[in-house]
């Protein structure tokens, strides 16, 4: 409906669209103006600064401050009021649930890194050999292009569960009614629902490495593989000496940014079971101290413990971007 | 060069509106603001209940209906922007803002004495903080309630059970029959597991009565006192036994609550009896007429020295801004007339004693009204009471654990274990 309040807001949000855009631009436009008309020299060294002070004033009230806070109330109680000194992070640290959660992120971990890059790196080498490369690529990234939450909505249905006596809707249950098994409650099974959870990851995450590691497997050059071809080399061999070797930091970058993902998993998780039955994870034991217990101190100290375990990742990671960047 | 002028004079204009907002409300217009937990259609019977009031007195109602209240509402109260008037889910929350003294008392501007003609006592004292009546309630939701199919039943020879023992014999005679007896499903995405509780509540309280079910909520007993552990355990005889429910646990927690009482009415039935409160009712077919195909009875006594307690939920109104506008919103809410419209309409219980049974528009919604009406003792949904580490955390993850086979005792001492001190 086009009612005048409709309108009046169209109209609202057009004039903030242009004077917000437009008045950026005009800020930039004043600065710069102001810059150059400075009196002294160094002005070009001052120019970069003026130009990363805006985005830079939002980073520190967006980013370093929020996590500045995040580590302070990690101290205090759950209301923020008196200091506990450790005691949230002896919780984290002892607490069963929390032990049930770090032992899922390390399967996690495990599972989603180990398994969507090798399933990624073979089906870049293997796909790099047929006539139909860009439609199968294409279908296996396919899913990276799905948010976790619309994915997991997907895989809700593939898990779905009714008593054996009844139409199964479920995927899974329904193959496994037909070759003459019992359905399996995918995702309340203890045993299995981790797996489950993960494989949904898996599926994820499985195109993003391909589409990496496949551009890599091109770049090797192809006198290097003629001539193992030559020696004698057969297909398996040359991949695991010349095909790895030659693109592991490829690797090793897909490897790290998949797994900084997984420690950030949390939609998953939360769509499917909501942590029930030893599924949750760190991501969302946070949510549940923060949101449900209104335990600011846990969640704060929880959030503080995953920043912490990010960090060495993201170093190595830098660290190797720093090499390649020193050796080319 | 011209063109470069344009620019500057409109990037000028841009730079200026930057720094200029400015605010369009117009002070003179009488407003009320609420924010609420009511969405969709149960939204336009709500606002339809309140035209009377805006016609009346000239004031203009804004309802904000979020279904993330719990999280937006301290927020904005927080931020100083509380809407004038919130309609609470359950009153642990409204109480906590009342104790932090960010609610208006509604003794300052009503007598107490409208206030007890319109409510019961327990209803007032559930809202009521250090002698102090701070909310008034608009719509209940009665849980006792077990829904039966009385065409299945008639077909059956099936009776009304009356007690507990004879609930677990019919129980065992529809499962004589070849038949399964319940239908039981607690998914709930997030909130999975508030099914169980609410049995777990209903039996504590025809168990253990009352008063040691104030105790427990309040946790003047620990959460692992024998009372509670029995109160598990009566709920296992049934979710826990296989023969009882089609699929068994796992059944149990997949199903999604709304999907479960279908089963009551497939031909043949897939199940007989399902107990659940009374908005249940929005979740079944079309072809489902009340007094017809679906009838309840009230979730029987165990214990006669308890007689039958009601296990209830609901929604209560409780004042931020002291303005003119919300004072005469909360008398005209504490007056039938809100009631009556929305009762009407369906779907809806009120607490309000002047409130008619003519005014529901079924046998099975006058029933339930009744039910309420007539109880001996009326206790709140005790996982809404409990903090919420417990009673949407804890709790609710204890009960998935529970009908998934965990021990009793494991279950009652991790939930103890995790009340906040």
């Amino acid at each position: 409906m086009l009612d005048a309040e409709n309108l009046n807001r169209i109209l609202n949000a057009l004039v903030a669209i242009v004077v917000g855009s437009g008045g950026v631009i005009a800020l930039f436009y004043a600065m710069n103006a102001l810059v150059a008309a400075l009196p002294f020299k160094g002005k070009s060294r001052l120019l970069p600064w003026v130009y990363i002070s805006p985005a830079l004033v939002i980073l520190v009230a967006y980013l370093v401050l929020p996590t500045i806070w995040t580590v302070y109330i990690s101290f205090f109680d759950r209301r923020s009021e008196d200091f506990v000194g450790l005691d949230n992070y002896i919780f984290a640290f002892t607490d069963a649930s929390m032990l049930v959660a770090f032992r899922n992120n390390l399967l996690w971990l495990v599972l989603v890194t180990g398994v969507s890059v090798a399933l990624g790196l073979v089906i870049a080498v293997l796909v790099d050999k047929v006539k139909y490369e860009a439609f199968a690529k294409g279908l296996i990234f396919m899913p990276m292009a799905i948010s976790f939450v619309g994915a997991s909505v997907i895989w809700r249905f593939v898990y779905a569960y009714t008593p054996p006596e009844f139409e199964q809707i479920g995927l899974l249950n329904a193959i496994l009614v037909q070759v003459g098994f019992e359905p399996i409650g995918w995702l309340v099974n203890k045993s299995v629902n981790n797996f489950a959870l993960i494989a949904i990851m898996i599926w994820l995450q499985t195109g993003f490495c391909m589409v990496l590691l496949s551009s890599a497997v091109k770049g090797i050059p192809g006198d290097v593989l003629e001539a193992a071809r030559m020696d004698g080399a057969n297909e398996l061999q040359i991949f695991w000496r010349i095909t790895i070797p030659m693109i592991r930091s490829t690797i090793t970058v897909v490897a790290t940014t998949v797994v900084v993902l997984v420690l950030k998993v949390f939609d998953i998780v939360f769509v499917m079971t909501a942590g029930r039955l030893d599924t949750d994870v760190i991501a969302s034991r946070m949510i549940k101290e923060m949101f449900n217990s209104r335990d600011f101190g846990r969640g704060s100290a929880i959030a503080v413990i995953l920043l912490i375990a990010v960090i060495p990742v993201m170093a190595a990671n830098i660290r190797r971007f720093r090499q390649q960047e020193v050796s080319r | 060069m011209k063109f470069n002028w344009c620019v500057r004079i409109f990037l000028g204009i841009s730079l200026l509106g930057l720094t200029a907002c400015e605010s369009t409300d117009d002070p003179n217009k009488k407003t009320v603001t609420i924010l609420g937990v009511v969405v969709g259609e149960q939204q336009d019977k709500l606002e339809a209940a309140l035209v009377p009031f805006e016609e009346k007195t000239g004031i203009e109602v804004e309802y904000e209906g979020t279904d993330a209240f719990a999280t937006l509402l301290p927020v904005r109260v927080e931020a100083g922007d509380a809407p004038d008037v919130a309609m609470f889910p359950q009153p642990g929350l409204m109480q906590d803002f009342a104790k932090s003294g960010k609610l208006i008392p509604v003794t300052n501007f009503m007598e107490p004495s409208a206030l007890e003609a319109a409510y019961p006592e327990d209803w007032l004292n559930l809202a009521t903080v250090d002698d102090k009546p701070y909310g008034v309630w608009y719509r209940a939701s009665v849980k006792s309630l077990v829904w039966y199919n009385p065409e299945a039943f008639a077909a059956k020879g099936y009776e009304i059970p009356n007690n507990w023992t004879e609930l677990i014999a019919l129980s065992d005679k529809i499962v004589a029959d070849g038949e399964t007896p319940w239908c039981l499903g607690m998914e709930s995405g997030d909130a999975t597991g508030w099914v169980g509780s609410d049995w777990v509540e209903d039996i504590m309280l025809r168990t253990a009565g009352p008063e040691t079910y104030d105790q427990w909520v309040s946790h003047d007993i620990p959460f692992d006192a024998p009372p509670v552990k029995a109160a598990f355990e009566k709920f296992g005889e049934i979710v826990r036994n296989p023969k009882y429910i089609s699929g068994g646990a796992v059944s149990v927690i997949s199903t999604p609550f709304g999907d479960s009482p279908k089963g009551l009415f497939n031909d043949p039935p897939r199940c007989y009896l399902h107990r659940q409160a009374n908005f249940v009712s929005s979740f079944f077919g079309d072809d489902v007429i009340p007094g017809e195909n679906v009838d309840v009875f009230p979730f029987p006594e165990i214990d006669a020295k308890n007689g039958l307690p009601i296990l209830v939920a609901g929604d209560v109104f409780g004042m931020f801004n002291d303005t003119p506008e919300a004072q005469a919103l909360m008398e005209y809410l504490a007056t039938p007339e809100p009631h009556v419209i929305w009762a009407k309409s369906g779907g809806f219980i009120s607490p309000h004693k002047e409130v008619p049974l003519e005014a529901y528009p079924d046998d099975v919604a006058k029933k339930q009204a009744e039910i309420l009406a007539n109880a001996e003792a009326i206790r709140f949904d005790g996982s809404d009471l409990m903090p919420g580490a417990v009673g949407t955390g804890s709790f609710w993850s204890g009960i998935v654990d529970y009908v998934n086979g965990a021990q009793v005792d494991a279950v009652v001492s991790k939930i103890e274990s995790s009340w906040p001190k």
